[in-house]
């Protein structure tokens, strides 16, 4: 009973805050609406008894990159609304639209076609099938009693390479970023440095 | 849905009437006692500021100017409420909330008392159900800190920029900037704490302080079992998260008038003023809980209940710190833009990374995952691991200078100039006029 509710009011703020995202014509007002979402995710996340995850959301989705678009924002001075009847990209709206529709077409598919031990491909990621087809996700430290733990011992021990994967790609992402401004703005870099003298 | 959350009386999975009304009486009472505490925050400080600079402070109102801020609130409240005619009406008016309402839910996951002696881990009976003295021991406590004081930062930045004027945006800007700086030193330092403690929820981390350590009068403390480093850091990094003195640079006076305030008037400045003080409050209670144990202590004769002993400790710990803020406001000049972002990416983050990573590498051999020695000893095995892990950060550090050394010396060849010392700021600055000349 209680968990329905809570569903219920959470699915709303998610589909709200989503709609939101596309519908309205404020750079800024879109970012909040994204926030809303992300937080309804980390209601419904709590729910589940993911408590980390849910945090975790709202720390790094909620708090840092959403601070990040808005900065953006703010700072490329883009915060003004704009005419959402302009189309830069011809056709690209029906396009979206068709692969927006095949996607759902695919969730609905997967969801009702497949019986009560259609999970099998998720088993293939992760952890042992039982004899009922559900996942059992706790392989390596039977005490792990929380969330945390088991978190913890997934990521660190069998996708551990996944993990120094992303890791790196992030990284990479960094030290990208960095080089891509340093040679834009080297000029301006110099005469700022502290420590610059001439011969 | 299961209650996985720590506090015994809802252990039972089932939740009826009085479990409700016991949930509701915390959190009314954490709110009152919220507010009395800040009202009081607010004429303490301005009372050490006004001694601290030779003056007397607030002497009218009440007894020793105590209904100061009472006066000042009720004032507020019936100013005119200014909204600019280039706000954006909507936001502006949220933005007050956005910055309250994090601010008050991050007291709802501290201790504030309880008998942490034997075995009782700080629970208390009342009306018949045993509980904690804290309003949600949630299973991933320390990490709602973190996720509210990221939320915090819109309530700033959505003001600063929905007040369609220059000197609010640059305000916010600023904050923005430096609420994310910081956070990364916030959470290293405090990933020392976890380690040790074991646990994320704050009740655990103020059990796994109880009791005396070495010795057997030393107190058991974090702030001894991380070494003084995380502490140091966190304390330095809450500071700067606070937007408080000398870290106030977000409503630098003499820059940008009020930051992100500026446009406010009436009752919505008043809320972004609770809300500062609420985040002073909280952040010195953190502190506590984190590295002085909370309301953990020693409990003396029975006249006084030992749950009152948990009050007591905790509250007198509490305003070592918030006397520690007001004298660093009254003492400090405010840090420069460079040197707030040089202290926070440059010195407190791979420092509190070094020790997060020396007290993980201590941990492992203690555990006796490392066994580098045959026999040798868990002191000689401890004292190899960390002269092995200083050398590698240390030679770490060493190589990064270097780096940026040769890369800044390189940099500045192709401009046609030579590198000098950047210690010396008179060289550095007549050096910047001069090359502000070759231009």
């Amino acid at each position: 009973m209680v968990d329905a509710v809570v569903f219920a009011v959470s699915a709303a703020i998610i589909l709200g805050g989503a709609f939101g995202v596309i519908l309205s014509s404020h750079p800024v007002r879109a970012a909040l609406s994204l926030i809303a979402s992300f937080f309804g995710v980390a209601v419904l996340f709590v729910l589940q008894e993911a408590h980390f995850l849910a945090l975790v959301q709202v720390v790094v989705y909620g708090g840092a990159v959403v601070v990040l678009f808005l900065f953006v924002i703010m700072l490329l001075g883009v915060d003004r609304s704009e005419d959402l009847r302009f189309e830069p990209l011809a056709g690209q709206r029906v396009a979206a639209g068709l692969v927006g529709l095949m996607v759902l077409a695919l969730i609905l598919g997967g969801l009702f076609l497949s019986g009560p031990g259609g999970d099998e491909g998720a088993v293939a990621l992760s952890g042992q099938p039982t004899q009922n087809g559900t996942l059992e996700l706790e392989p390596n430290n039977p005490d792990a009693d929380d969330d945390v733990d088991r978190l913890a011992d997934d990521l660190f021990t069998r996708n551990l390479l996944a993990f120094e994967a992303t890791a790196l790609l992030l990284t990479i992402a960094t030290v990208g970023a960095v080089v891509l401004v340093r040679n834009r703005g080297a000029e301006d870099l110099v005469v700022d440095e502290p420590g610059s003298a001439t011969h | 849905m299961t209650l996985a959350v720590g506090d015994p009386y809802l252990a039972d999975g089932t939740v009826d009437f009085g479990d409700v009304l016991l949930a509701a009486g915390k959190a009314v009472v954490a709110f009152a006692v919220l507010l009395v505490a800040v009202m009081l925050m607010v004429w303490f400080e301005r009372k050490v500021v006004g001694r601290l600079q030779n003056r007397l402070g607030p002497t009218v109102a009440g007894p020793f100017g105590l209904f100061q801020t009472l006066a000042d609130g009720i004032k507020l409240f019936f100013k005119e409420d200014i909204i600019p005619s280039r706000a954006d009406r909507f936001v502006f008016q949220l933005a007050p909330y956005l910055s309250l309402v994090p601010a008050f839910l991050t007291f709802t996951i501290i201790p504030i008392a309880g008998d942490f002696n034997g075995e009782n881990d700080g629970r208390v009976t009342m009306f018949g159900r045993e509980t904690f003295l804290q309003v949600a021991d949630l299973p991933v406590g320390i990490l709602f800190f973190l996720a509210m004081s990221s939320l915090a930062v819109y309530g700033i930045m959505l003001a600063g920029w929905s007040s369609g004027s220059k000197y609010p945006l640059l305000g916010s800007i600023r904050a923005s900037a430096q609420a994310i700086s910081y956070e990364a030193a916030l959470g290293l330092s405090l990933a020392s704490v976890l380690l040790v403690s074991g646990s994320l929820s704050t009740n655990e981390i103020v059990n796994s302080q109880a009791g005396s350590g070495f010795g057997g009068f030393v107190p058991n403390w974090n702030l001894i079992v991380t070494g003084f480093v995380p502490f140091v850091v966190f304390l330095i990094a809450g500071t700067a998260e606070l937007n408080r003195p000398p870290f106030d640079l977000v409503e630098a006076e003499q820059e940008i008038v009020g930051g992100y305030h500026t446009e406010y008037s009436s009752i919505r400045f008043a809320m972004f003023f609770l809300a500062e003080f609420m985040n002073t409050v909280t952040m010195a209670a953190i502190i506590v809980t984190l590295f002085f144990g909370g309301p953990a202590g020693p409990t003396f004769g029975s006249i006084i209940p030992g749950w009152l002993w948990g009050f007591i400790w905790f509250f007198s710990k509490l305003l070592v710190f918030l006397f520690t803020f007001v004298w660093f406001r009254a003492t400090l000049p405010r840090l420069r833009y460079d040197q707030l972002m040089d202290l926070g990416w440059k010195l407190l983050i791979p420092l509190s990374l070094g020790w997060l990573l020396l007290l993980a590498a201590i941990r492992l051999v203690r555990n006796g995952r490392i066994d580098l020695l045959d026999d040798g000893g868990l002191v000689a095995e401890t004292a190899l691991v960390i002269s092995v892990s200083v050398g590698i950060l240390l030679l770490g550090a060493f190589l990064l200078s270097m780096a940026a050394t040769a890369a800044r010396t390189e940099r500045l060849a192709s401009r046609g100039l030579t590198a000098v010392a950047v210690s010396d700021p008179v060289v550095a600055s007549s050096s910047r006029a001069d090359g502000k000349e070759v231009e």
